[in-house]
């Protein structure tokens, strides 16, 4: 089989409100850096895919107009996921494994959450006739499930507001993060409600942003990068769609697609976590059985920035990144979309 | 009670979402510049294609695009279809005529309202110019322009038009 390696990143600096450059303005610039990163030209990339969503850019067939980011001409063979970017990563790797044609590919995300309300858009990924009339939006989903955890007696508000306090430490050292900083739990826990028991601390920031990832195979992946993070392996699984009927307290698909990498019970040196609130981080650290000296989101995770329908390929670039960088050896990279950590992708990254 | 079986055919779920859409930096310059009545393009450094509205990076080759160019208000048909149906909102009388116009000068077109001219003359070649509105009118908008018209001038020859653009792509 062939091996398939992330050679390059790179992401935009996360904006709360990005207003002076629309979709394709913002994924150029980011694409022309993984490419000058690798010394390649746009023609040098074989496939390209990316991730996006029609509902936060307000418009269809969004993601054609980011096309015109990558001066595609003569015409280039292109896909596109109407989702988390993540999956893009996963139709290009499986691409890749099996056509020898395809030496370097293009993955590419973007999401601007500024223009509307995605706490609003988010409710539209519900059930139409019995679940979105009522308007169960992002943030009070998510509040379900922590309300789930704390009544089990699993973890506390406490146990929530150290994932934020660890994550935007992390943040600290990260120039592109949105948010940053020394926090104090028990200071944090003061703060109000926002859909209880959330505190904003809790909740994903908003973000406008774009990445790009560049993959390439085998011997091509080692003469473009000096260490490639080789994609070991790659699942994603999915839960039920209502969540009246899944226990909120596990994600058995986070669970089931972390076996299928063979994660359970491996050493990581880092591990980055697409957990858009706390409480769903504190679940994946249960699912995934992580030891004590995984450093988890040494990126900031989701308070880093959460340039939705880029954030989870974000995760997979910043495992890479360190990986290329020598400052990690193994990591998992770890994607999700829908609410309450619905459907979930992991990845195990190795540099040789 | 209701009958048990009834299908159930209509619900309703108003859905509202509100967007405040960004047309980024180089659809920008145009509508500053069509605000003051100038149209603007931007020159590919690669093909010196010229694309109206500007764009940052070229649509074909990915370079920075950062010499603008402005355009005259007139130009020639590429091609044209005739509006025959009815739907709601409308707000011109059927039938009418869309065209992609290439302005003189310009390497790409773009579509605008053919009137002032019985819908069976409208081809493709035929040479047309802008009827703007009251200059107090103007906002950042293309609709500044009502029309495009005919200017009575001899037809050009359009294939010949479109083949000198495309000689200009990148290959």
């Amino acid at each position: 089989m062939r091996e398939v390696a992330i050679i390059a990143f790179g992401q935009t600096p996360n904006r709360r409100r990005e207003v002076h450059h629309n979709d394709a303005e913002m994924v150029a610039p980011v694409v022309a850096d993984v490419l000058k990163e690798v010394g390649l030209s746009r023609r040098d990339v074989d496939f390209t895919c990316s991730g996006s969503s029609d509902f936060l850019a307000g418009y269809s067939f969004s993601w054609t107009m980011a096309i015109d980011a990558l001066g595609a001409w003569p015409p280039i063979q292109e896909s596109h996921v109407e989702g988390e970017a993540a999956w893009a990563l996963y139709e290009t790797w499986v691409k890749m494994l099996g056509h020898e044609e395809i030496d370097v590919a293009l993955v590419y995300g973007f999401g601007r959450q500024s223009m509307t309300s995605p706490r609003d858009v988010m409710v539209l990924m519900n059930d139409p006739y019995l679940e979105t009339p009522l308007w169960p939006d992002a943030i009070s989903q998510a509040a379900l499930q922590a309300r789930a955890l704390l009544d089990a007696g699993l973890c506390t508000e406490h146990d929530f507001a150290e994932i934020a306090v660890r994550n935007l430490r992390h943040a600290e050292s990260n120039p592109l993060a949105q948010l940053s900083g020394r926090f104090n739990p028990d200071e944090l826990l003061k703060t109000p409600t926002i859909a209880s028991p959330l505190r904003k601390h809790d909740c994903p920031p908003i973000t406008d942003g774009a990445c790009a990832i560049l993959l390439a195979a085998g011997d091509r992946a080692r003469k473009l990068c000096k260490r490639p993070a080789w994609i070991r392996s790659l699942a994603h699984r999915i839960d039920v769609q209502a969540l009246g009927r899944r226990d909120l307290t596990r994600s058995r698909s986070a669970r089931l697609a972390a076996e299928a990498v063979g994660a359970i019970g491996r050493h990581f040196d880092i591990a980055e976590l697409h957990a858009p609130f706390t409480p769903q981080d504190w679940i994946l650290q249960r699912e995934f059985e992580l030891s004590k000296d995984t450093v988890l989101n040494p990126s900031g995770g989701i308070h880093q920035g959460n340039p939705m329908m880029g954030t989870g390929l974000v995760r997979f670039g910043e495992v890479a990144a360190r990986i290329i960088r020598s400052e990690a050896d193994r990591g998992l990279a770890h994607a999700t979309q829908g609410p309450c950590l619905q459907q979930n992708m992991v990845g195990v990254l190795e540099g040789e | 009670m209701a009958d048990s079986q009834k299908p159930v055919t209509t619900i309703k779920s108003p859905v509202a979402i509100h967007y405040n859409y960004s047309i980024g930096a180089g659809q920008s310059t145009f509508m500053r510049a069509i605000h003051e009545g100038r149209i603007l393009g931007s020159r590919c450094p690669d093909t010196g294609k010229v694309y109206v509205p500007p764009r940052l990076t070229s649509v074909e080759t990915a370079s920075p695009m950062t010499e603008l160019v402005e355009l005259p208000d007139r130009g020639v048909v590429y091609t044209y279809c005739i509006v025959n149906i009815k739907f709601y909102d409308q707000v011109l009388e059927i039938p009418y005529a869309y065209a992609y116009i290439v302005l003189d000068g310009a390497d790409s077109a773009i579509m605008h309202l053919i009137q002032e001219c019985p819908i069976k003359e409208i081809r493709p070649g035929m040479r047309v110019q802008a009827v703007w509105k009251d200059r107090a009118q103007w906002t950042e908008s293309l609709e500044n322009i009502r029309y495009f018209k005919p200017t009575g001038e001899p037809d050009l020859p359009i294939e010949k038009i479109m083949s000198e653009i495309r000689k200009k792509s990148y290959a």
